[in-house]
């Protein structure tokens, strides 16, 4: 379990915190979807949970560690994958071997397994690869160590067409009771069909906490061109055709969360999204 | 799978599952395949195919061996043909009326419409 309370963080040069008594909770065993818009602390938010920075104040908490003391029974059992990163000009094979070092539960097989889900092959120099490829197999490396937490910043950023459909399958394929994912993305119809959770969040909090299954148990998504429903519709926006719409419940039909609505409807009304699934 | 925008995701895997039981990929007494790699093979969240195995399962067309997996119920086939032809002429067939008396067709005209596709149908092999 991850628990977040209570932080702030600002950094050194800025006067404006970028997390301002801020608090999250995020159930073991789910995959969570972390969105926000830009500038609303989500990478912030993924460093001081990895320990690679410091809350001013406040409490982080992952299993009972503090990231920031940065014990190695915490740092072994988590892993980050930034939206940007650097890979030494290396032969994959002598990357694993030096890195699978520090992670135990790290697994050759699921190494194996995810290359070759991504189609990407084990034999590969890291120097030789382009950008896309360099995500296919870092993150197969990533989901190959196994940590009970893996932080995904804009997993989806430089993947190619079918590179995203294979993402969504190696994650699912990773997925185990006692593993938590966070995926940090803007690319919500990327991740939208493979999120239990979504967090929405803001410099000063959290906006949405929430399960998909609690949202679309109250919410109702549609795309529609009757008039009268797009004008009471707490959230509508024009498509070609009608508009996608938020409706509240009638508690009878059921239908998928559309996350890019959803956003909307928390950015423009975000005291009705207060009322229907509580937090801040 | 061609995921339609209108019904929930968990329902058209029901729907593709029970095609599939139809058409013998699963057959009677056969295994589905574990939630998590049917989530991995759509490509959707694995609470989402357990919703899915769950309302197979209200259905009596499957069941849980515990800790074995979910297996295909011996009367599932008739069950699911059964459950389409009441959807077919609750929802379908009133749909359909509805449009043929809107075009003002009569039931001779119907009855002349069927025939001509029925001798259609069975002349192309």
């Amino acid at each position: 379990m991850l628990k977040i309370e209570n932080i702030t963080y600002s950094y050194k040069r800025s006067k404006q915190a970028v997390l301002s008594n801020y608090s999250l909770e995020v159930k073991d065993g789910t995959i969570c979807g972390l969105l926000g818009k830009n500038g609303a602390g989500k990478s912030t938010l993924l460093y001081l949970i990895l320990g690679l920075l410091k809350p001013q104040s406040g409490e982080i908490n992952y299993n009972g560690f503090r990231p920031f003391d940065r014990k190695v029974a915490f740092l072994n059992d988590v892993f980050i994958v930034p939206e940007e990163f650097y890979l030494p000009n290396v032969k994959l094979s002598q990357f694993v071997k030096s890195m699978s070092a520090f992670y135990p539960k790290y697994s050759h097989a699921d190494l194996s397994r995810h290359l070759s889900t991504f189609e990407m092959t084990p034999d590969v120099h890291l120097g030789h690869l382009s950008m896309g490829q360099k995500k296919r197999v870092f993150m197969s490396f990533a989901l190959a160590c196994n940590t009970s937490l893996l932080v995904l910043d804009e997993p989806t950023n430089g993947l190619d067409i079918p590179g995203k459909r294979l993402f969504r399958k190696a994650v699912l394929d990773s997925m185990t009771d006692d593993r938590t994912i966070i995926i940090s993305t803007h690319q919500v119809y990327d991740v939208e069909k493979i999120l239990d959770h979504v967090v929405i969040t803001d410099t000063n909090g959290v906006l949405l906490n929430a399960t998909m299954m609690d949202i679309s148990s109250r919410l109702l998504f549609a795309f529609t061109n009757n008039k009268d429903r797009i004008a009471n519709a707490l959230v509508a926006l024009d498509a070609p055709g009608g508009a996608n719409i938020v409706e509240l419940s009638d508690g009878y039909s059921e239908t998928d969360v559309n996350l890019e609505t959803l956003f909307e409807l928390v950015r423009q009304n975000p005291t009705i999204v207060k009322d229907l699934f509580g937090g801040r | 799978m061609d995921f339609n925008e209108n019904k929930p995701i968990y329902l058209q895997i029901t729907d593709g599952i029970m095609d599939d039981i139809i058409s013998d990929v699963y057959p009677s007494d056969g295994r589905l395949p574990s939630v998590r790699e049917y989530a991995s093979k759509v490509e959707v969240n694995a609470n989402t195919v357990m919703r899915s195995y769950d309302w197979l399962q209200q259905q009596k067309i499957i069941f849980n061996r515990r800790g074995i997996g979910f297996f295909v119920l011996p009367e599932a086939k008739k069950r699911i043909i059964e459950m389409r032809r009441n959807i077919f002429f609750r929802d379908e067939v009133e749909y359909f009326f509805g449009r043929i008396k809107s075009f003002g067709l009569s039931p001779d005209d119907i009855k002349r419409l069927y025939s001509d596709y029925i001798a259609r149908v069975d002349e192309t092999p």
